[in-house]
């Protein structure tokens, strides 16, 4: 206990690169996850086969491995477009954005996934109605689709918010200093890796007891005026 | 000619596709090793889970408690941390160290990876079976009582048998999820999938081929996995799934009947 208040520094700016990763991947997440939901909707076939591929992948490969190859192989590939065209040297991906931006565009996948099933939980005949009195296609989302998608989404994004917390762990594989790392590192200079792997265990606990709170007061908050057949 | 292709592939190919072939074999054992972890700790997890679920479904404040925490701290934890606390983190305590265990098993890399991937899915298949045991339909437990099945009996006969069928869907995407959390054996010096990418490109000083073929082998077991699973569900949701799906469509101006 005496070794955890002597790194706590360590400790808490990890978890600080923790909640940052999370929340920043989060808000690519959402953006990927629309755009994704609306590409599987369209009446374009090419946007179709294009969120049906990206879904594909997001979901059959692991998340580390394609960390692992957007860190080393984006790299490699922005170098090689610089020396082509002669914009630039030398590129550095730092692992910062090659998490932030992988584990976005993963869990966009599955974002995806939840708002196409919110969208087609809505009635159809509430857009209908919309159009009919002429609302354009961004006054229906705002007002018709969005309040609503809200709450059918609410239950799928918040699984895909716990998985996503917990994923960001994948990033001191590739050396960010988030709280794994931090907590590893430390453990390994003073042996004492069980007391800091499972400090850092109680940390991601709190983390997901705190969104934990949250949820629940957003599901509150969004489902006004909702009438649920069960108790909960 | 097979001359020519490989001198094709070396000149032309963004990616170095000759030496992904001459590896191939490793990738194979590679690939073999992923299964097997992902298979064994499904299994050994999953007979865990059936008696911890049955706790969980009940009231016996005693007993759910430690089980709640249990499936509490390891599902709302990344799996890489609990597989360092393993490997890792037991080695600190002396009396560990000392104990039979510790060199045939503790120490070693693939027990560590196991026991902590076993513990993992046993936890999340606790939550899920105990929802779908919860969601019993009533009526069908009472027939039982009614028809004087006692308590273990009922369970053994009627609700475990349509609560497993009812998990199946759920189920799915947690073996699916395992095998995505088996790449955290790579981190630990285990040659599984990812590791001998890992390997391919430390040791060629590369940066796609190794990962590049593990994601698409990767890609194709869980496409695999999950048209599996489909096909079971189809074979043991049979029952659940509405009525017109099995009645045969009339043929034009035939008199219509069901089978």
């Amino acid at each position: 206990m005496d070794l955890i208040i002597e790194y706590q520094g360590q400790l808490l700016s990890g978890t600080w690169v923790t909640i940052k990763l999370a929340l920043l991947s989060l808000v690519i997440a959402v953006l990927f996850g629309l755009l994704g939901a609306w590409a599987k909707l369209s009446k374009n076939i090419l946007a179709q086969k294009i969120g049906a591929a990206y879904t594909a992948i997001v979901r059959g490969v692991p998340d580390l491995v394609l960390i692992l190859l957007v860190f080393f192989g984006g790299q490699e590939l922005a170098n090689s477009i610089g020396t082509l065209t002669g914009l630039w040297d030398y590129a550095e991906i730092s692992q910062f954005a090659a998490g932030v931006g992988t584990i976005g565009v993963v869990f966009g996948g599955y974002m995806t996934e939840t708002f196409r099933g919110a969208i087609l939980a809505i009635p159809k005949g509430q857009i209908e109605a919309g159009v009919a009195c002429g609302m354009s296609r961004l006054v229906i989302f705002r007002r018709v689709i969005w309040p609503q998608m809200v709450v059918y989404a609410l239950p799928g994004f918040s699984n895909n918010w716990l998985v996503q917390i917990k994923s960001t762990a994948l990033v001191s594989v590739i050396g960010l200093q988030d709280v794994v790392y931090n907590g590893f590192v430390a453990g390994r200079s003073t042996r004492e890796l069980f007391t800091f792997m499972f400090a850092v265990l109680m940390i991601y606990l709190v983390l997901t007891a705190i969104s934990d709170v949250g949820l629940r007061w957003l599901d509150k908050r969004y489902s006004k005026g909702i009438v649920r057949s069960e108790d909960g | 000619m097979g001359d020519s292709i490989v001198q094709f592939l070396e000149t032309w190919s963004p990616i170095d596709i000759v030496l992904i072939a001459q590896n191939f074999d490793r990738f194979l054992w590679g690939a073999l090793t992923t299964l097997e972890l992902t298979l064994i700790s499904l299994v050994v997890g999953g007979i865990l889970s059936i008696p911890l679920a049955i706790i969980r479904a009940g009231n016996n404040p005693f007993l759910n408690a430690p089980v709640w925490l249990f499936t509490y701290v390891f599902r709302g934890t990344p799996l890489l941390v609990q597989t360092y606390l393993i490997y890792y983190g037991l080695g600190q305590f002396e009396w560990i160290r000392e104990t039979f265990l510790w060199g045939p098993i503790l120490s070693q890399a693939w027990y560590c990876a196991l026991i902590a991937f076993s513990l993992n899915t046993a936890a999340y298949t606790t939550e899920l079976l105990r929802g779908s045991i919860v969601n019993t339909n009533r009526g069908e437990v009472e027939a039982a009582k009614a028809c004087g099945f006692s308590s273990p009996m009922r369970m053994r006969r009627i609700v475990l048998p349509s609560a497993f069928r009812r998990a199946l869907p759920a189920y799915s995407n947690e073996v699916i999820f395992m095998l995505h959390g088996s790449v955290v054996a790579s981190t630990i010096t285990i040659q599984d999938l990812l590791g001998v990418g890992r390997w391919l490109n430390g040791r060629y000083y590369l940066a796609y081929e190794g990962f590049i073929t593990a994601a698409v082998l990767y890609f194709i077991i869980v496409l695999a996995v999950s048209r599996g699973f489909r096909f079971w569900e189809k074979h043991w949701l049979q029952h659940l799934y509405p009525r017109e799906a099995l009645e045969v469509k009339p043929a034009k101006g035939a008199a219509s009947f069901r089978i």
